[in-house]
């Protein structure tokens, strides 16, 4: 039994391939850009609840409402939330955390498990709009890379800050993660931190593509591995895709839309696939939309009935 | 086919040990690093129930949260580059000193016991010691100040006033002296002193205080160390009632001397 939609790379698409162009209204391009307006919302909010909590008191039922930072925070006094690396590298140092902290990490972990690892990557992390900015104007400036590193580096770091957390005692990351920094800056009084940003921003601006987010953060690995049992993911429709190739061009971690995977699949499987939306309105074929994983079997097959095919 | 298969075999060492050169070379620079950040400073004052410095380095999320919850603008994060250890907290008390809030709201904050659940009493905290430069202490060059001693929270306990006889064959002072058995290391002296640089200062105890060692005996008890010099005249036998001793310069007037 041969299906050639099992083979998508074989052959392109039975129907001409469309380019992507963006829309001239601006209702259009807001619609475009709708989960880059609300990832920024997101963050901006991160940091606003916050830092209104530290400064201007704010609170629900007489309760702070968010105190603390990304490393760890109590909402209303009640729920305490951590970082399940910043957790784990403290528990390979050899000391005994609280329980408070231990059920925080256990919460944000499950949550992440629950609608995307890298979602923390995309929707919230303080560095992502810097290197999203150095993305741009990269792209603007038309430059290329100075360097070629290895997307798995990554893992390597992330297996490196463990072990010196066991050698040193001290939760090596955490001292000198620049998304800490930058936070924690943001949050209790700007310092030096954001020469780490800077050097970041720089980085990614004349050094490598996606350097820091795509090849090096121990963080965003810690965050992928986690995304390997999301279930929130985009889900790939093979039978609309005509293989024009514009979700990898604006993807941050391209390698995450292997469609022929995709195509066996339904779905983007990757964990380093960071839920950031760039691709969904950026498909010609609507072929790509988030989806839960359970279901997306099910609306593929679904959709083998009807093509739905966007005018623009 | 076995020389290829040898081949690969080498290629394969050699990856690996050019990745784990690189592992290792990375891991010692950060290292490096850690430790640097880790030493910064020998005496960043923690918030009260801080555990050891090196447990306190581990433990510590640099979350915040103890700063969010005291009430006064006592407790700060470290940002980075400056001397103390990056993100943890700290505070000093030349600008800002521990005001001791019976609840001690910092402690109850702390969700990775960092700030150790242990403490229960505020006057059993141990932030610091308080040391007394004795050159530039007004009482000690015979001056009357007892600033310290009417500001410390742990009255008459951390800090007592003691007399001592005067410079030149002048009159006799009356001095501070510390009593690390009480003293918490708030700082509040250290933030009260007058002088132009604090001549009172809370440093890390481990900095200042040493061992005897148990097998030396003592000939009487003396927690004030004034046998070291010599011995103050016998007290006035002053009925001091149930009260204690009265502070500072009323001492004078009613011949109160501690």
């Amino acid at each position: 039994m041969t299906d050639v939609r099992h083979e998508p790379g074989a052959e392109p698409g039975p129907r001409p391939v469309r380019l992507y162009g963006l829309p001239d209204s601006l209702g259009g391009k807001l619609w475009v850009w709708r989960y880059l307006i609300l990832r920024r919302l997101t963050q901006f909010l991160v940091i606003l609840l916050f830092f209104a909590t530290a400064h201007w008191a704010w609170n629900l039922f007489g309760e702070p409402l968010i105190s603390g930072n990304l490393s760890a925070s109590s909402v209303v006094g009640l729920i305490p939330l951590a970082d399940p690396f910043a957790v784990l590298q403290i528990l390979f140092t050899r000391h005994v955390l609280a329980t408070e902290v231990l059920i925080g990490a256990g919460i944000v972990l499950a949550f992440y498990a629950l609608i995307g690892g890298r979602v923390f990557c995309s929707w919230v992390c303080p560095v992502n709009p810097v290197t999203d900015l150095a993305g741009w104007l990269r792209n603007k400036l038309g430059l290329s890379n100075a360097l070629h590193l290895n997307r798995s580096l990554r893992y390597y770091v992330l297996v490196l800050a463990l072990v010196l957390a066991l050698v040193t005692g001290l939760a090596a990351f955490e001292w000198v993660s620049p998304i800490a920094m930058l936070h924690r800056e943001l949050i209790f009084g700007i310092g030096m931190g954001l020469i780490g940003v800077a050097g970041i921003f720089l980085f990614d601006l004349m050094v490598l593509r996606h350097g820091w987010c795509g090849h090096l953060c121990p963080l965003g690995a810690f965050y992928s591995l986690v995304g390997r049992v999301a279930q929130v993911r985009i889900r790939f429709d093979e039978r609309t895709c005509t293989k024009c190739g514009e979700c990898i061009r604006v993807c941050p971690e391209p390698q995450v839309l292997n469609l022929n995977q995709a195509a066996r699949r339904g779905l983007v499987t990757s964990g380093e696939c960071t839920n950031c939306g760039r691709c969904v309105p950026v498909c010609p074929e609507a072929s790509l939309s988030f989806d839960l994983r359970p279901l997306i079997q099910r609306h593929n097959q679904m959709s083998n009935h009807y093509s739905p095919r966007r005018t623009s | 086919m076995a020389q290829a298969a040898g081949g690969s075999r080498r290629a394969f060492l050699i990856r690996l040990v050019q990745g784990a050169s690189l592992a290792a070379s990375a891991g010692l620079v950060w290292t490096y690093v850690l430790r640097n950040q880790a030493r910064a400073t020998p005496f960043a004052l923690r918030p009260p129930g801080a555990v050891p410095e090196a447990e306190f380095h581990a433990l510590c999320i640099k979350c915040g949260q103890c700063v969010n919850a005291c009430p006064y603008d006592t407790l700060r994060l470290a940002t980075a580059w400056e001397s103390m250890p990056i993100g943890s907290p700290y505070f000093r008390p030349r600008e800002y000193p521990c005001l001791m809030c019976p609840d001690i709201p910092c402690k109850e904050a702390c969700p990775t016991g960092a700030l150790s659940a242990d403490l229960e009493d505020i006057e059993d905290a141990r932030m610091g010691l308080a040391v007394i430069d004795t050159e530039n202490c007004l009482s000690w060059q015979g001056l009357r100040c007892e600033v310290c001693y009417l500001s410390c929270p742990v009255r008459g306990k951390a800090i007592s006033l003691e007399r001592r006889p005067g410079v030149d064959g002048g009159l006799a002072r009356i001095v501070p002296w510390v009593h690390s058995a009480h003293c918490t290391g708030c700082g509040i002296c250290e933030n009260r002193c007058p002088t132009d640089e604090a001549t009172i200062r809370v440093v890390d105890g481990s900095l200042v205080q040493g061992r005897m060692g148990a097998h030396y005996r003592l000939r009487a008890h003396d927690p004030a160390g004034l046998m070291v010099f010599d011995p103050p005249p016998e007290p006035p036998a002053v009925d001091r009632g149930v009260e204690g001793r009265v502070p500072g310069l009323d001492a004078l007037n009613l011949g109160d001397w501690p």
